[in-house]
């Protein structure tokens, strides 16, 4: 193994983080940021389901048939998200309203299939988990952020805690209500691997065409 | 019926799958560089929708929900906490019965199609439109206009990104936006475009 376990674990948090740099998950990743609180718990969801996932599809990877393969992992991934629905349901009802079909759509998160096809079909079981945790809390990250300027510059607080105190309620911070639109989301990410890219050059993507700057002008 | 162009209005435009709600966005962003290609998974993306939301529904009534199996004799058994795995078992089934079909029947189709299909298994969209049935009470017209005017949403969505990015990719665009981050931000244009559909009612 030329990773060490402490590399896997921290790797997809910024040099190859799920979200920005592989393209995977991103569905979630915009509808369940409007909030703080309902981004953490999705990031915790996700990183159960995606550890575990790894985990016994490593266990039973050279049990699977090839030619099955792909609905071995779902029937894997489908059972793991049901029981983290069902927990959801029981210790965390309003929270599992919010996030309403989201918990179910874990199940075609690709950062998911993404990692049981990439990783864990290939690596002994433990290393597997630990790929799976660092990539949903990748995820779990990217979500936070999200999730904590939505909330903080939309609706001026954090957790459902008022921070800014907004001009309606007497206070003097006028909220900018579309950060609390889906589009937002959008822009926000698009910045992000913005930032990202410019901090790691090496992640920038090639241009597929040149533009010809003429000479003397 | 009324009702029923009302919902189908609704799901193209104001619930757009793609723009509102985020589904299917990885293979949104991934496929949408190209018209031609973007349409063809638009095309496959709707034919799926409009077999498996009714399917779904049906399994619902007659199987999952508290009390559907009373014509089995088990009219106390409640089975909804099944529903994830038995709605995704049949959009695997569906996406595999479709491309043995297309191949069968219509090869020029399916020569179009066919490398998309085995993806729209894992797309959200096509779970997502099943959940948002099971979770708004759809009946079965109003579930088969739902899966039929949401794939058409999302292939509109997908097409219209895929022209945008077309012209895009001849554009000036500073090095760490290239690719990925410029699309997100025109996808979030086009999705504040989609709001302004909001509020229209028929």
């Amino acid at each position: 193994m030329a990773q060490t376990k402490k590399t896997l674990l921290t790797q997809p948090l910024v040099d190859n983080n799920p979200i920005t740099l592989q393209v995977l998950g991103i569905c979630s990743a915009l509808a369940v940021t409007s909030s703080l609180q309902v981004a953490l718990v999705m990031a915790l969801a996700v990183t159960a389901v995606t550890g575990f996932a790894s985990m016994f599809i490593s266990v039973l990877r050279n049990q699977i048939p090839g030619s099955i393969r792909i609905i071995v992992q779902m029937v894997i991934i489908a059972s793991l998200v049901i029981i983290v629905d069902q927990v959801l349901k029981a210790y965390a009802y309003d929270v599992s309203k919010t996030l309403s079909v989201f918990v179910g759509l874990i199940i075609t998160n690709c950062i998911v299939m993404g990692r049981a096809e990439a990783f864990a079909m290939k690596n002994p079981p433990i290393d597997s988990f630990i790929d799976g945790v660092g990539n949903g809390l990748g995820y779990g990250a990217l979500l936070l952020v999200v999730g904590f300027i939505r909330e903080l510059f939309g609706a001026g607080s954090l957790f459902g805690i008022t921070i800014f105190e907004t001009v309606n309620n007497g206070g003097w911070y006028v909220p900018n209500g579309m950060l609390l639109l889906p589009p937002s989301a959008f822009f926000i990410i698009g910045l992000l691997i913005w930032a990202i890219r410019s901090w790691k050059p090496k992640q920038v993507e090639e241009r597929e065409y040149k533009i010809q700057t003429v000479e003397g002008h | 019926m009324e009702e029923l162009i009302s919902l189908a209005v609704k799901a193209v435009f104001v619930e757009n799958l793609a723009l509102s709600f985020f589904l299917g966005m990885c293979t949104f962003l991934a496929v949408s560089k190209k018209i031609s290609t973007a349409i063809g998974l638009g095309v496959s993306v709707m034919v799926v929708q409009l077999i498996t939301v009714p399917t779904n529904y049906l399994l619902l009534t007659f199987l999952l929900a508290p009390g559907a199996l009373a014509w089995a004799g088990f009219p106390n058994v409640d089975l909804t906490f099944l529903g994830l795995i038995c709605y995704i078992g049949v959009i695997a089934a569906m996406v595999q019965i479709l491309e043995m079909v297309l191949d069968k029947f219509f090869p020029p189709l399916y020569n179009a199609l066919g490398v998309f299909l085995p993806l729209i298994t894992v797309n959200c969209a096509i779970l997502g439109g099943s959940l948002f049935m099971v979770e708004r009470d759809y009946n079965f017209a109003e579930s088969m206009t739902y899966g039929l005017s949401s794939g058409f949403g999302w292939a509109l969505a997908i097409a219209a990104m895929a022209g945008v990015r077309e012209k895009l990719k001849y554009s000036d665009i500073p090095d760490g936006l290239q690719g990925l981050g410029i699309t997100f931000i025109s996808a979030g244009l086009m999705a504040l475009a989609f709001m302004s559909f909001s509020g229209v009612k028929l």
